[in-house]
C-alpha cells in the first residue's frame, strides 16, 4: 500500500505532467492561452489576481527551498535550524496569506459575476476545486503544523523533502511519508494529483511565461507563410521552392 | 536602404455616406462567431463622437501608441519591457464590455412558445455574455449622425482640444463619417507590446497579423494599439484583429470592406518604404513634423535607384510596377491629398484618408452664396476654423497647414471641373492657386471621382501561383461539422480546442471564389458540405444547404 500511494501514484503523475504537456503543446497549439476573463470584469480581478498569482510565486519559490534544498546544504551556508525555520514560517505565511485570499476572492468572482460563471468549463471547475484543496491543505499544514505545533513538532526537511527528491533520484523513501502526520501525506497526494491534472487545465498558461519579450525586437517580421489555405499540405504535395 | 512593400489603403471621406455595408459585410466574414460578438474589425465613426470603443481616443487614459522618453527615444507609452511584464496578470490599462457594449440576441424562440395571452408576446433582448435578460444600453456607433450629441459629443476626446466655445458653433455646422480598420502600421505598437511575439507585421506586404497558436492572451496588444482595433476573442481566449483580408489580398482581390463599399471610396496599392528609416521617422520630436517624416519614409516607386534597390531585396518585378500605378501612392505623394490617421501616435498608420470638404461646401451653400466657387471655399476654409482645426486634430497632430492645403486642392478641383463640365475652357489659373498643373488637376479629378474597380484597387497577387484550387478539393473542411469548432461548439479545454482546429480563414478557398466571381457561367459554389457562406454567394444557383433537404430527401452523408 505505501509503495502504490508513495511510489507508484506520484511517478503516474508526474509522467502524466511531462506527457501530458508535450502531447497539450503538439496537439493544442491553440487552446494554450490564460483565457482571461479581464474583460467581463475588472474591479476584483485587479487586485485578486495579481495578490494570488503573485502569492503562488513566492509559495513556488519556498517550495523549491523546501524540497529541493537538502537540509544539509543550508548548514554549509552557515544557516541555522531556527534562522531557515522563522525565514520559512515568516515568508511562507504572507505568501500564503495572498494566495488564499487572492484565490477566494477569485473564486467569488468566478462564481458571482454572470460572464464570468458561464465562461467557466467544467474542466476549470475542476482544477478551481483541486487548486484549492492544495492551497488549504499546505495553508493548513503551515498554520497547524510549525506555528500552533498542533501534533507535535515535525520536521519535514528530514520527511517529505527527502521522500520527494528521493523520486527524482530513483532513491525510494516510501516509509518517510507513512511516517508522516496526515496533513502533509494529504497535500501531496492531491497536489500530485494537481500535477496530473495540470497539462489537461488552463494551468499550462504557466509555461508560457514570456521571458523573451525582454531580449526580442520591438517589432516581429516574419515571412508569408508558404502554406496556402488553412491546413497543412497532404505528403507528396509540399510546396517547392523555385527560386533556389 | 531596406526597402518593403506594403499593402495600404486610402478612405475618400467626402463620399462616405455611413451606411455601414464595410462594416456588416466585414462582419459576416470575420466576426461572426462566439466570442466575438463585439468585434469590429471594420467600424464606421460618427465624428464629432466618442469613438468605438468609447474614447479610444483618449491616450492619457488608455496608454495606446508610442511616445519619446525624457532621452526622446521611442518608447511604448504603457511602459517598457519590464513594467509591461510586471502588470501581466490583470493588465491596469484595458477597456472593458462595457466600453464596448455588452453584446446580446433576442429571446425570439418566446415569440413562438408563448401560451395564448392577452399581450402579443415579445423577443426581450438576451447578454450573449451571461445568458440573462438585459436591457440595451450601448452598441457600436450609437453617437450615430450626433443623435444625443449635446450629452455624448462632448466626450470625444479630439473635441476635448478644441476650446468650448469653438464647440457649441461646431455642433451646428459640420458632421463626418470616419470609417476605421487597423492601420496595418509601419511601426506597430500592438506587436511591439505583445509578449509571446505572437503579433507579427509580414515581410512581403507589411499586413500586421495574429498568430493564433504563438498568443497566449496576455491582452497587451489591445493596450498597446492606440487606435484599440486588437480585440480579445472572450471565447478562446485569443487576440483577433483586422486581417486586411490577406486570403484575398493574395490572390489579388480588394478587401472585403473595399469591395463591398456602396460609395466607392476606398484604394487599394502598395507602397514601397525605407525600413531603416521607419524608427528615426516614428522619433521625430516636433509631433507636427510626423506627417512630413512618414511621407519621407515611402519611397518613390519610379525612381531607378528605388527600383534597383526594391529588385536587389528581392521585391517580384510585377510588385513594383504595381507600386508605380498605385492610387494610394499618387493620393499620399503625387497629389498630396492623403493624411494618415493620428500620426502622433507615432506607429506610422498606413490606412490615409482624405479629409472632407464636404462640409465646407455645405456652409458656403447654406448662406446662399456659391458653393462650387474657388474664391468661396476658399474663404470659407480660412473662415470655418473649426472644421480645419477638428481634421487637425484627427489627421496632422494639431497642425492645421496641410488640412487647408488639402481642402484647397479639392475646391479648386471642385470649381475647376466645373467649368469643364459646363462646355466652358478651364480656367488654368485655378489649378495653379494651387500649386498643380492642369494635367495633373484632371488626372486627380478622374482617380476620385470616376476611377474603376482596376484603378482603384491595384493589388499584385502574392508569388504562389501553385495548386491553387485544390488545397481543399478533396479535403472536408474539419470546422464545419454540426457542432465542430467552426459552428461555435467547444473543444475539450474550452472554445475551438482541440484537433483540427484550423484558424478561421476560408470558409470558402478564396481561389475558388475568384475563379467563380469571374468565371461568368453558372457554377455552384464547391460541392463540399459547408457552413454556407452567403457573403461569397453570387445569386447564381442555390448553394447546397442553403435549404434544408425536403421532407423524404435523404441527406448525402
Amino acid at each position: 500500500m505505501s509503495t502504490l500511494l508513495w511510489v507508484v501514484y506520484p511517478y503516474v503523475c508526474l509522467a502524466v505532467f511531462v506527457l501530458g504537456h508535450v502531447w497539450r503543446y503538439r496537439y493544442d497549439q491553440f487552446g494554450w492561452t490564460t483565457r482571461s476573463s479581464q474583460l467581463y470584469e475588472r474591479r476584483l480581478l485587479r487586485w485578486a489576481s495579481p495578490m494570488f498569482h503573485v502569492g503562488i510565486l513566492a509559495v513556488f519559490l519556498g517550495h523549491v527551498m523546501g524540497l529541493g534544498v537538502p537540509e544539509s546544504w543550508t548548514r554549509a551556508v552557515g544557516m541555522s535550524e531556527e534562522v531557515y525555520h522563522a525565514l520559512a514560517i515568516s515568508i511562507g505565511t504572507i505568501a500564503g496569506v495572498c494566495t488564499v485570499l487572492g484565490m477566494i476572492l477569485l473564486i467569488y468572482r468566478r462564481r458571482t459575476v454572470g460572464p464570468v460563471f458561464s465562461a467557466t468549463t467544467r474542466m476549470d471547475k475542476a482544477m478551481y476545486l483541486v487548486l484549492a484543496v492544495v492551497i488549504v491543505l499546505g495553508m493548513w499544514n503551515t498554520i497547524a503544523g510549525s506555528i500552533l505545533n498542533l501534533g507535535g513538532a515535525y520536521d519535514y526537511r528530514e520527511g517529505v523533502s527527502v521522500w520527494f527528491r528521493g523520486i527524482f533520484r530513483f532513491d525510494l523513501h516510501p516509509e518517510l511519508m507513512v511516517d508522516a502526520p496526515l496533513g502533509f501525506q494529504l497535500h501531496g497526494l492531491v497536489a500530485m494529483f494537481l500535477f496530473a491534472l495540470w497539462p489537461f487545465t488552463r494551468l499550462v498558461h504557466v509555461f508560457s511565461v514570456p521571458l523573451g519579450y525582454l531580449v526580442r525586437p520591438y517589432v516581429v517580421y516574419r515571412a508569408r507563410d508558404q502554406r496556402l489555405g488553412s491546413r497543412a499540405p497532404r505528403r507528396g504535395w509540399e510546396r517547392v521552392d523555385a527560386r533556389r | 536602404m531596406k526597402v518593403m512593400a506594403q499593402m495600404a489603403m486610402v478612405m475618400n471621406l467626402d463620399k462616405c455616406i455611413g451606411c455601414h455595408t464595410c462594416s456588416v459585410t466585414c462582419k459576416q466574414a470575420w466576426t461572426n462567431r462566439t466570442g466575438t460578438e463585439y468585434v469590429w474589425f471594420n467600424n464606421v465613426e460618427t465624428r464629432p463622437g466618442q469613438g468605438y470603443p468609447r474614447t479610444y481616443e483618449d491616450q492619457e487614459r488608455w496608454q495606446g501608441g508610442w511616445t519619446l522618453n525624457k532621452r526622446g527615444r521611442l518608447q511604448l507609452k504603457a511602459g517598457g519591457r519590464l513594467k509591461n511584464l510586471a502588470t501581466i496578470f490583470a493588465s491596469p490599462k484595458q477597456p472593458s464590455i462595457d466600453d464596448y457594449y455588452e453584446p446580446w440576441t433576442y429571446d425570439y424562440e418566446n415569440l413562438t412558445s408563448a401560451p395564448l395571452q392577452e399581450h402579443t408576446p415579445v423577443a426581450r433582448p438576451q447578454s450573449l455574455l451571461s445568458g440573462e435578460p438585459m436591457s440595451i444600453r450601448w452598441s457600436a456607433n450609437w453617437d450615430d449622425d450626433l443623435a444625443g450629441g449635446p450629452e455624448l459629443a462632448p466626450s470625444d476626446p479630439v473635441l476635448a482640444k478644441i476650446s468650448e466655445q469653438i464647440k457649441l458653433e461646431f455642433e451646428q455646422t459640420f458632421m463626418f463619417y470616419l470609417p476605421r480598420i487597423c492601420e496595418h502600421c509601419l511601426n506597430p505598437s500592438c506587436a511591439a507590446s505583445c509578449p509571446s511575439g505572437a503579433i507579427y507585421k509580414r515581410t512581403e506586404d507589411g499586413i500586421v497579423l495574429v498568430d493564433q497558436d504563438r498568443c497566449r492572451g496576455w491582452r497587451k496588444c489591445i493596450t498597446g494599439c492606440p487606435y484599440k482595433k486588437v480585440y480579445f476573442n472572450h471565447r478562446t481566449g485569443k487576440a483577433e484583429k483586422c486581417t486586411f483580408c490577406f486570403p484575398r489580398i493574395e490572390v489579388g482581390l480588394p478587401t472585403v470592406c473595399s469591395e463591398t463599399c456602396v460609395g466607392r471610396l476606398r484604394y487599394l496599392g502598395l507602397v514601397l518604404y525605407d525600413a531603416d528609416r521607419v524608427l528615426e521617422a516614428a522619433s521625430v520630436t516636433d509631433e507636427k513634423e510626423l506627417l512630413d517624416a512618414q511621407r519621407r519614409v515611402l519611397l518613390d516607386p519610379n525612381d531607378p535607384a528605388v527600383v534597383a534597390a526594391a529588385e536587389a531585396e528581392g521585391i517580384p518585378r510585377d510588385w513594383i510596377e504595381a507600386a508605380q500605378r498605385s492610387p494610394v501612392w499618387k493620393l499620399i505623394s503625387t497629389y498630396r491629398v492623403a493624411l494618415p490617421l493620428h500620426p502622433e501616435y507615432r506607429t506610422m498608420p498606413m490606412v490615409w484618408y482624405i479629409p472632407p470638404l464636404s462640409p465646407v461646401v455645405d456652409a458656403v451653400a447654406k448662406t446662399g452664396e456659391d458653393g462650387e466657387d474657388r474664391r468661396n471655399l476658399f474663404a470659407a476654409i480660412d473662415a470655418l476654423r473649426i472644421p480645419v482645426e477638428y481634421l487637425a486634430e484627427l489627421f496632422t497632430a494639431g497642425d492645421t497647414a496641410p488640412v487647408t492645403d488639402v481642402l484647397r486642392k479639392l475646391a479648386a478641383m471642385r470649381s475647376y471641373m466645373r467649368d469643364l463640365a459646363m462646355g466652358r475652357d478651364g480656367d488654368a489659373s485655378i489649378p495653379e492657386s494651387v500649386g498643380m498643373s492642369e494635367h495633373t488637376m484632371r488626372e486627380m479629378y478622374r482617380l476620385l471621382a470616376i476611377a474603376k474597380y482596376e484603378e482603384r484597387y491595384v493589388i499584385p497577387a502574392a508569388h504562389a501561383e501553385q495548386a491553387h484550387g485544390l488545397e481543399e478539393l478533396a479535403t472536408e473542411c474539419s470546422l464545419d461539422y454540426e457542432g465542430g469548432p467552426g459552428m461555435g461548439g467547444s473543444g475539450p479545454f474550452g472554445e475551438g480546442s482541440g484537433p483540427g482546429f484550423a484558424s478561421p480563414i476560408a470558409v470558402e478557398n478564396f481561389h475558388v471564389l475568384q475563379a467563380r466571381q469571374t468565371s461568368g457561367t453558372v457554377a455552384d459554389p464547391a460541392t463540399r458540405k459547408a457552413k454556407v457562406n452567403l457573403l461569397n454567394w453570387d445569386g447564381k444557383g442555390a448553394p447546397e444547404g442553403l435549404f434544408p433537404p425536403a421532407a423524404g430527401e435523404e441527406d448525402e452523408s
